[in-house]
């Protein structure tokens, strides 16, 4: 027990004493969250609009202010002619083109259907199919509306017969904003980021200085060599998560509805997992610069592509799917979600929690084994 | 007495090369003990072995009346390493390097005794500067007031004194000297001979192999006949004059020859004529004891 203390002094001497250290776990995780609070937004309240109207009639002015009115789009052009339209589509100017034909009045009055070509910049498809939904419900709502006009002005009252209206509620981020949902599991990235990296770098700068084979000669055990180095990281991992939260809460203004100590408590579980990765790393790693490329790509790419933090599961393939389940941050950033946005407690996330502990005890008892046996 | 080290048939492979084929030697207590010999002999796998670091593929190893690898565990207080290159910790002051080692080897009350060493290695002045800072020859000393901060009985030093300036070198030497008092026995390696004649005993290897194990004196008596010592110009001309002359063994070192007379008809008049009818011109000749880098290397040519 003593030397494990002795250790720990040690290492946070030699962390106080590394300026560049200190601001890659004080200052980094700040930055990164800000900067990801406001560029992690991919909500579309202004998609650009190219118009080009054919008819240029009252109709069709009617229709065109209804688009200028919803609060989604913003017409950027009224084109003259169809290549106009494409240059605009071409260069990225606009994302929607809305093209009215010449007998768009015509046929509404004489009672046909009147298409409507919408063209859609399609390059990101997530933005196109937001911009889609937006096109289809004004599109439909004008619809109905000249539907009921037709009927009033023809004197025919509409029955009030039963109709379906669905009222939409969205529970836990009525607003469905981006931010809310993305800032909470930044904490899972930054506990990955400051625990994988630090440690394996504390321990393999050890070994290349040499100091790892000077303390093989001296009555310290592994365990507490192991103990020694990943428990001063522990800390510094629940420091940057306060970090990280109070900027979240304080800055941007993102209300914890769950218990924080219940979070702290879930972040300690999850770092059984990112201590041990970092131990893992380090068994690996000759070098620092091995240290730092083989956590970035063996470790924090993976765990941010295949985690959900990044793109949604349920629209990977199946395979991939089965490879998610031994990511430690997926099961961290849904118990995080759950706790920041749900108020979630033991009750709902002990599954994941369980998965989660089970996960980091298997990969510490691993990386414990390999470590011991690169020391002999 | 308990010798401090004894070595039996001790073997070691790196893959196909041999680093170390069948060492048996024994190490007095309470000596400093050399173990001697060029770049890649096998001096730091010896050493690395001895601490427990690597494993003996073969061969019975005692230290301090301990079976190794296996009571690894028992001796582990007692014992320090000096590894070649420096390996403490570069951001943390000499003071607080020596409270780590002391306190890691569960010494309590070390300050006493890290005054002592400081004033010792007269390092006091530099107890607040970071270890990075230091230069080489007082890291050296750092390291060894590292090492001696848990009074260890047996200190293993690999080559400490390579790279250090000859002012550094000399003072760590003294404090070596001074160290003896303590009931301490001293391994050291090296690779320079002259340092040799510091050791109370000394080790000669070579490719693996113990050449010759005594006193500095009793090695330099393997060689009993005289060494000329001949200053001269071209001195790789005259090598290879006596050297095709076959008699006597003869040693370049840059500007000079050393002949050793041990052939049967060998005599100075012989060696001096040779080189004169050779065209070779002789600038100073002495007679002289053989040195230990003579009875190194005459050592070696007969193990060949």
């Amino acid at each position: 027990m003593r030397a494990i203390i002795d250790f720990m002094v040690k290492e946070f001497l030699q962390f106080l004493r590394d300026p560049k250290m200190f601001a890659v776990v004080l200052i980094a995780p700040v930055i990164q969250l800000v900067f990801l609070g406001y560029a992690a937004n991919r909500d579309l309240n202004d998609v650009k609009t190219c118009i080009l109207d054919n008819d240029r009639s009252n109709s069709s002015r009617d229709f065109i202010s209804a688009f200028e009115k919803s609060g989604y789009f913003s017409v950027i052009q009224y084109s003259e002619n169809y290549s106009e339209l494409e240059r605009e589509i071409d260069l990225g100017n606009a994302l929607i083109a809305i093209v009215i034909p010449d007998d768009f009045e015509k046929n509404m009055n004489s009672g046909k259907t009147s298409n409507v070509q919408v063209i859609f910049d399609g390059s990101d498809g997530n933005k196109a199919s937001v911009a889609a939904g937006y096109v289809m419900s004004v599109a439909s709502s004008y619809g109905s509306k000249i539907f009921i006009e037709r009927f009033e002005k023809s004197g025919i009252k509409v029955p009030p017969a039963g109709s379906i209206e669905s009222v939409t509620r969205v529970w836990y981020n009525p607003d469905l904003t981006t931010r809310d949902f993305m800032l909470p599991s930044i904490v899972g990235l930054v506990l990955i980021i400051i625990t994988v990296n630090m440690t394996s770098l504390a321990i393999v700068k050890e070994r290349e200085i040499g100091t790892l084979e000077q303390l093989l000669v001296t009555p310290v055990k592994p365990y507490q060599l192991i103990l020694g180095k990943l428990l001063p990281f522990t800390v510094i991992g629940l420091v940057a998560v306060t970090l990280v939260l109070a900027v979240m809460i304080f800055w941007f203004g993102i209300e914890v509805k769950g218990s924080i100590s219940f979070l702290f408590f879930c972040s300690l579980i999850f770092m059984l997992s990112t201590l041990g990765l970092g131990l893992f790393v380090s068994t690996v790693s000759k070098s620092q610069q091995q240290a730092m490329v083989t956590s970035a790509f063996l470790v924090i790419m993976p765990m941010i592509f295949l985690s959900g933090f990044a793109f949604p599961i349920e629209s990977m393939p199946k395979i991939i799917q089965y490879v998610t389940y031994i990511i430690p941050l997926k099961y961290f950033t849904v118990i995080i979600r759950g706790i920041v946005l749900k108020g979630l407690t033991i009750a709902d996330l002990w599954l994941e929690l369980s998965i989660l502990f089970l996960l980091g005890v298997v990969i510490l008892v691993f990386s414990s084994l390999r470590f011991k046996k690169s020391m002999e | 007495m308990e010798s401090a080290i004894s070595l039996n048939n001790v073997k070691k492979t790196y893959g196909e090369v041999n680093a170390l084929s069948g060492i048996t030697f024994e190490v007095k207590k309470n000596i400093i003990f050399g173990l001697v010999g060029p770049d890649g002999a096998g001096k730091s796998t010896l050493i690395r072995i001895l601490c427990g670091l690597l494993k003996p593929d073969e061969g019975v190893i005692r230290i301090l009346g301990k079976e190794m690898p296996k009571d690894y565990n028992m001796i582990k207080d007692d014992i320090g390493y000096l590894s070649q290159k420096f390996s403490l910790y570069t951001d943390l002051t000499v003071d607080e390097n020596i409270e780590f080692i002391a306190q890691i080897h569960g010494v309590k009350k070390f300050h006493e005794r890290r005054d002592e060493l400081l004033e010792f290695t007269r390092m006091k002045k530099y107890r607040k500067f970071l270890a990075g800072n230091l230069s080489g020859g007082m890291k050296q000393k750092l390291a060894l007031a590292c090492t001696l901060i848990y009074k260890p009985k047996l200190l293993f030093l690999d080559e400490p004194t390579t790279g250090v300036d000859p002012v550094s070198r000399r003072e760590f030497w003294l404090i070596l000297a001074g160290l003896l008092k303590e009931d301490i026995t001293v391994f050291i390696s090296t690779p320079y001979m002259e340092e040799a004649e510091r050791f109370n005993e000394i080790a000669l290897i070579e490719n693996g192999k113990i050449l010759a194990v005594d006193t500095p004196a009793g090695i330099k008596q393997k060689i009993s006949n005289t060494v000329l010592e001949i200053v001269c110009t071209p001195a790789r001309k005259a090598y290879e004059v006596i050297s095709d002359s076959g008699d006597d063994e003869v040693q370049l070192f840059g500007d000079r020859v050393n002949v050793i007379l041990e052939g049967k008809n060998s005599s100075e008049d012989r060696v001096v004529n040779l080189l004169k009818n050779n065209g070779v011109t002789i600038q100073d000749l002495r007679k002289s004891n053989p040195s230990l880098e003579n009875a190194f290397i005459h050592l070696l040519k007969e193990s060949a």
